[in-house]
């Protein structure tokens, strides 16, 4: 089973426009700002907007807009899991799970539930539930259906930090026995990497990278990632030893080529100093910390002046160097620990 | 009590407002010939013209409902100079004065009327002045009141109920039936109980199409009106049976109504 979409939607100025394959077994995550298109691009699939181009999903043609095709959502048998739940709140979770269940619709349903592990909950009400486990019983409802593509929107971020990883392996798991094309869209990068297998980023109606996880988050293409990241992201012209950044200042980085690059500084390779810096270090600047912020056991500052970065020291060297806001340091970053890759 | 304290020019103007509703109530009940309550209420004419009002009504509300929610589902589901065009037609028996909806209805229904004369011609059949015709003229009056409860209920639903049941395989159908009646049921149940108010108290358009005909048009209203120009002491008890039989009713109601 494979999904082939190459589809535009239009809709209050705003335009989604991309092209996406999703091959059989195979888990992939929208990564996007607010706004993006993300949610817009899930109810596409869904066959919920209308939308110009084409979506293929298992050999069937869903939606042509050449041929004035297009296959209405009852009948696509996709599933799609909200945010929050949207159980009906009038059914028990039973009747919820049998909803979408054609022959032998109770017994399937309560199966499906008691191989979940939510068996005693088959008579429940929807309110009568914790967060997670409603949005467990949506997932099983959906999947009840046997969809041929399963569409998550956001499926946990509507939960509590501390259950949110307990439905997150039971969301994995339920993942790994589905047969279908799975499609995720979230904000969240750990919840991408942990069920993703491939991660697109989109962001203003348009695919701007894509790849594994780790391999996007290597080599960011855009502010978005590199902030999922936690890296520095610089773009600038190449002149073989050194960039030219966009905003004037020059980078030393050996090996660069010729052209348009991105540099990605890692936040632990920014070493900062009171007075300036003797010796190896050739990209040295003026920064002023603008920012401090405890991050586990290191402080991440943000530093503006001819190149903003952001710099991540240990707290006992937020001491020594007496950092506060509005501090002016020295930032130094050795040539070797910038990855320059092309534009 | 803790609430923030209302000021006290609003608290008097609220006073003025409950004693508009209290004083006229305080007077029927106070001049209300107590003694021969008993004795009207035995009366078959007033057996009659309570049955007939509550038949009329409560069928008048039972074709609301069937007719008022497409209705008022088509209303919340069109946009534009369409919507206001419909949303205007459905309201207006709100503002139109009863007895010119009346007039309106039988140059419709009436023997020479638009949909009379031919219904008259090929069947015989003759709606004005007939059961029929006070149920009509209690629908079109009170219709509007449902439609609107539906319809403000319908745009305060979540639209990925309905959504959701469609990507579970649900038909149009049977999203409408097992997900959006119920998920409007408390909608439904206020308009119903307006429009049945509505529609026991109605006069002028059934007076005007339907006319005041003893046992087949004469709902209790009507009888209160005929009834205060020879028998001022009736009209008093036909109100107050009017009055107990609505309380009654909203009383009886009120549990549901809140609970939901």
């Amino acid at each position: 089973m494979s999904l082939h979409a190459d589809i535009a939607v239009r809709r209050n100025g705003f335009t989604l426009d991309l092209k996406l394959d999703v091959d059989p077994g195979e888990t992939v995550a929208i990564l996007g700002p607010n706004g993006a298109g993300k949610t817009t691009l899930l109810r596409a699939l869904a066959g919920l907007v209308p939308l110009h181009g084409r979506v293929e999903l298992d050999g069937d043609v869903l939606d042509d807009s050449a041929t004035g095709r297009h296959v209405p959502t009852e009948r696509r048998r996709v599933g799609l899991v909200f945010q929050d739940h949207v159980l009906f709140p009038h059914m028990s979770v039973l009747q919820n799970v049998a909803f979408g269940l054609k022959a032998d619709a109770t017994r399937s349903a309560r199966e499906w539930l008691e191989r979940a592990g939510l068996g005693e909950k088959a008579d429940a009400m929807p309110r009568e539930l914790s967060g997670g486990q409603a949005q467990r019983v949506a997932l099983i409802r959906t999947l009840a259906t046997r969809p041929r593509l399963l569409l998550l929107d956001e499926p946990l971020s509507a939960l509590d930090v501390t259950i949110r990883a307990e439905v997150r392996r039971d969301l994995s798991r339920q993942l790994a026995g589905f047969e279908g094309v799975r499609i995720l869209v979230t904000h969240d990068p750990l919840e991408a990497i942990a069920l993703a297998d491939r991660l697109v980023i989109l962001e203003q109606g348009t695919v701007v990278q894509t790849g594994t996880p780790s391999g996007v988050t290597a080599q960011p293409r855009s502010r978005f990632v590199a902030d999922l990241a936690g890296v520095n992201l610089l773009r600038g012209h190449a002149h073989h030893d050194h960039i030219e950044l966009d905003g004037g200042a020059v980078i030393a980085a050996p090996d660069s080529g010729e052209g348009d690059v991105f540099a990605v500084i890692h936040p632990r390779a920014v070493a900062l100093y009171l007075s300036r810096p003797e010796g190896t270090p050739r990209n040295v600047w003026r920064a002023k910390a603008e920012d401090l912020d405890l991050q586990g056991e290191r402080v991440r500052v943000r530093l503006t002046g001819e190149v903003p970065l952001v710099a991540e020291v240990t707290p006992s060297a937020v001491r020594e160097l007496r950092l506060d806001r509005g501090a002016e340091v020295w930032a130094a970053v050795k040539a070797t620990e910038i990855s320059v890759y092309r534009a | 009590m803790s609430e923030a304290r209302i000021p006290a020019p609003l608290l008097a103007l609220a006073g003025a407002g409950l004693l508009l509703f209290i004083l006229p109530l305080a007077g029927l009940m106070l001049r209300a010939p107590w003694d021969q309550v008993g004795g009207a209420l035995l009366a078959p004419e007033t057996g009659t013209a309570l049955g007939l009002s509550l038949f009329c009504s409560l069928t008048a509300t039972a074709v609301a409902l069937a007719l008022g929610i497409p209705l008022a589902l088509v209303l919340a589901r069109t946009t534009g100079t369409l919507r206001s065009v419909l949303r205007a037609l459905t309201t207006l028996p709100m503002v139109l004065p009863p007895v010119v909806g009346g007039v309106a209805l039988l140059l419709a229904f009436g023997r020479r009327g638009l949909i009379g004369a031919p219904l008259h011609d090929a069947f015989g059949i003759q709606v004005p002045f007939t059961t029929a015709a006070a149920v009509i003229a209690e629908t079109f009056v009170a219709m509007p009141f449902l439609v609107i409860a539906v319809e403000g209920g319908l745009r305060a639903l979540d639209r990925r109920y309905e959504e959701a049941a469609r990507a579970l395989g649900a038909s149009g159908w049977k999203v409408f039936l097992r997900v959006t009646l119920p998920l409007l049921r408390p909608a439904i149940f206020s308009g119903a109980v307006l429009c049945w108010a509505r529609a026991l108290g109605e006069f002028g358009a059934t007076i005007t199409f339907a006319g005041n005909l003893p046992g087949r048009t004469q709902t209790v209203p009507l009888a209160v009106y005929i009834a205060l120009e020879t028998r001022p002491q009736a009209a008093i008890v036909l109100s107050l049976i009017l009055l107990a039989v609505s309380l009654a009713i909203l009383i009886g109601l009120r549990d549901r109504w809140l609970g939901v």
